[in-house]
């Protein structure tokens, strides 16, 4: 526990080594050192997490604060850099360094031709030492620091091959997005340091608790940290930048755009959950904008063809499931599903990540097909990923969707059937990509054909791993519904009692639950079967871009112009204020007026200069001239 | 010599004044319109003597003998300046071979 504050160091040194010994380096040494130290901090992680667990299961609060040093003392602002360590961080901690494990082993697979390959390990190293302040960090300070480090690293790694304009783009895209959140989120710290007079978690939650529901200040509050949430966790109206930034290398997108970058939104509400229990308005908003933004991903991923273009998508959509579940109050349910897509949702990209390596970097599914053979581990893998995500029993993500689903219904049955509707189409388009990729006739080039392989064991171990977690995470919270002891919402408990206390348990009578529980599942079977009697039986192949669509199609297929009602709103807009400063107020204003001063001086000097005529009897009338002057001022002012 | 002293204080003082300022614009006008740069230094001396000459009057018709010694230093100024004036004239006239001063413009600007 004393050791806490190696956990995120290591990952920083091995940044450094990395970063400054690129050149060097040979590609063993890289990869030993890149992974090594998310190994060793994934295994003292381990160990803080077994401090915890045996806190908690002496019944004690296990919250822990380890401050490393003063750093910010002005006045009546005091920030320091220190850990919390408590059952919620503990379990981000081993989410973080140990799916960053499995990513960095199958990178050493992934990226080994690439000549970036340090640089890579680097920016992954750097990322983990952001994430891990992100969620260490006991105060909003030293988390807004890792919430700021984590988006610079998703802009390194989503441009990482940065001579492509259009990657470059995405990622300033990101970059850019991410920022108008961290401004909602600099604001509320200085909004709840002007209302609590600290920024130490430790000082403000307590305090909340004694304040009234409803309070105008918090409302303000957490409604810009929510602001900041989503634009980092990727909700409306600031999500289009995750379906872009595909334009990384797959673990990339399996590290930061599945299992943590994207998470650190749901982790700071549920940090913060007392403040949003106190207000209901901004709970409402959450759930609403959580909903809207599941339905409106998964509506999108229905159409899409490239396989990381369905993932991102389907991210987009259960981040908004995660969402709902922290706006009816189901904050354990949330990080539950925070949890399992971390396991799922990792797996997905890196199989994706396998079968693009297979096919020699094609990510079209329409030139895919039949792949089962060629790529068993991947296949299997990947159809344990798929299962879990469409919330069939038993794998993880039944237990944890199914948890956010049984409060949204005790909150709203409107929301319980549109969470349902969201399920319904996420069974589908996963299983639509499944069976488009390995199922069928390979329908791509010969050429193609020739590389298909398996992928190696760097790349296939790590799937195994998460598959593994994918099938039985779900028993880490098991409802008393059917009989589980809801392992998980009892370690979180002291995190969320507060809010708790105040909220009230929901009152779902467990016939309810199975009846909701059975809908899901059965529902979610039958979409799975329409989308094989579609894709396998029919054989249906999706149309050519050009091809003609119907209205419904193409909204979903071109992402409901969301890209295009930005870039007319918001784009261009700015861009001709951009212009129009550069033009009149730069050149014309600023430099005119500039330029104008040493204009005003040469055409003066030039004027002046004519009374040099060297003309030495002019210059004595001057000087007659003067004293005559001089003379006068002294007789009529003297 | 209280006899020169009481002629002198005959003769009021304003016809001194007067007289000498005449003089005075007669050398300056000298000095604006003549282009021979020697006839320009004449009108100098015819400043400067002007003025003496008043200095001395007013010196008489006070009683107060500083002005005259006034006098004294100004023309020892007017001697050195001479001294100056004429050898600067001197080069002038080699290099230019004329005392016209609108020769001398080589710094116009």
């Amino acid at each position: 526990m004393d050791l806490v504050w190696l956990i995120p160091l290591l990952p920083l040194i091995g940044f450094l080594i990395n970063g400054l010994g690129r050149n060097v380096l040979p590609k063993a040494g890289v990869g030993i050192v890149g992974c090594g130290v998310v190994l060793v901090a994934f295994l003292l992680g381990c160990g803080v997490f077994s401090s915890v667990y045996a806190a908690r299961q002496a019944g004690e609060a296990a919250s822990f604060t380890l401050p490393v040093f003063d750093w910010i003392s002005a006045g009546n602002l005091h920030v320091s850099l220190s850990f919390l360590v408590d059952p919620l961080s503990a379990i981000m901690l081993l989410i973080v360094t140990g799916i960053g494990f499995l990513i960095h082993v199958y990178s050493l697979g992934y990226m080994h031709h690439d000549a970036g390959f340090a640089k890579f390990f680097a920016y992954l190293n750097l990322f983990i030492f952001f994430m891990l302040l992100l969620v260490l960090g006991s105060n909003y300070i030293v988390m807004f620091i890792g919430w700021e480090g984590v988006g610079l690293c998703s802009y390194l790694l989503i441009g990482f091959w940065f001579k492509n304009s259009s990657y470059a783009n995405a990622a300033k895209k990101a970059f850019v997005m991410n920022r108008i959140g961290d401004l909602g989120f600099l604001i509320a710290v200085f909004g709840i340091f002007a209302t609590f007079g600290t920024l130490e978690f430790s000082g403000i939650f307590p305090e909340a608790a004694k304040m009234a529901s409803g309070d105008t200040t918090l409302l303000l509050i957490t409604l810009l940290l929510f602001v900041a949430a989503t634009g980092k966790s990727a909700q409306i109206p600031l999500f289009t930048w995750l379906p872009d930034a595909m334009a990384g290398p797959t673990p990339v997108s399996a590290l930061i755009h599945a299992a943590t970058m994207v998470t650190a939104g749901i982790y700071m509400i549920a940090r913060s959950n007392i403040l949003f229990t106190l207000s209901p308005i901004t709970l409402q908003v959450v759930a609403a904008i959580g909903i809207c933004t599941a339905l409106l991903a998964a509506a999108v991923a229905v159409t899409q063809n490239d396989i990381k273009k369905v993932l991102a998508y389907s991210t987009v959509s259960q981040l908004g499931y995660m969402f709902l579940g922290l706006g009816v109050g189901a904050f354990t349910g949330a990080f539950f599903h925070v949890l399992t897509h971390a396991f799922f949702k990792a797996l997905l990209f890196l199989g994706a990540g396998s079968v693009i390596h297979a096919m020699s970097d094609e990510q079209d599914m329409r030139s895919m097909g039949g792949l089962k053979k060629q790529l068993p581990v991947t296949y299997v893998t990947m159809l344990i990923g798929t299962i879990a995500i469409a919330g069939i029993p038993p794998l993880s993500g039944f237990f944890s969707k199914d948890e956010i689903l049984a409060h949204a219904f005790a909150h709203s049955n409107v929301l319980w059937v549109l969470g349902f509707i969201g399920a319904l189409f996420t069974a589908f388009y996963m299983f639509r990509m499944l069976f488009l990729t390995f199922f069928g006739q390979f329908r791509g080039t010969a050429e193609q054909k020739s590389h298909l392989h398996e992928s190696p064991a760097t790349m296939t171990i790590p799937l195994i791993v998460l598959a593994l977690l994918a099938a039985v995470g779900g028993l880490l919270n098991v409802p008393a519904a059917l009989g589980g002891g809801e392992a998980l919402a009892g370690f979180l408990e002291p995190v969320f009692a507060d809010s708790a206390a105040k909220m009230g348990p929901i009152h779902l009578e467990h016939s309810t639950e199975y009846v909701l529980m059975s809908v899901s599942a059965i529902a979610a079977i039958v979409m799975a079967v329409v989308a094989y009697r579609q894709y396998v039986s029919k054989a249906v192949v999706p149309d050519a871009d050009e091809a003609p669509r119907g209205v419904l199609s193409r909204l979903s297929y071109h992402k409901f112009y969301v890209d295009e009602l930005y870039d007319a709103l918001i784009v261009r807009p700015l861009n001709a204020l951009s212009v129009f400063f550069y033009r009149h107020v730069d050149k014309s204003g600023i430099d005119g007026f500039v330029n104008g001063v040493g204009k005003a001086t040469g055409e003066s000097s030039k004027g002046i200069r004519l009374l040099q005529t060297g003309n030495v009897g002019f210059y004595i009338f001057m000087m007659v001239i003067a004293v005559a002057a001089l003379l006068a001022y002294g007789i009529f002012n003297g | 010599m209280e006899t020169i002293v009481q002629n002198m204080q005959g003769v009021p003082l304003t016809h001194y004044i007067l007289f000498c300022s005449l003089i005075f614009t007669i050398g300056v006008i000298g000095v604006l319109i003549r282009r021979n740069i020697i006839i320009i230094m004449m009108s100098i001396e015819l400043m400067l003597n002007s003025v003496n000459l008043l200095l001395t009057a007013f010196s008489v018709h006070s009683g107060d003998p500083s002005g005259q010694v006034f006098v004294f230093f100004i023309m020892a100024l007017a001697a050195a300046e001479v001294a100056v004036g004429l050898a600067i004239i001197v080069m002038v006239y080699r290099n230019t071979q004329s005392v016209d001063i609108n020769a001398l413009n080589r710094l116009r600007g």
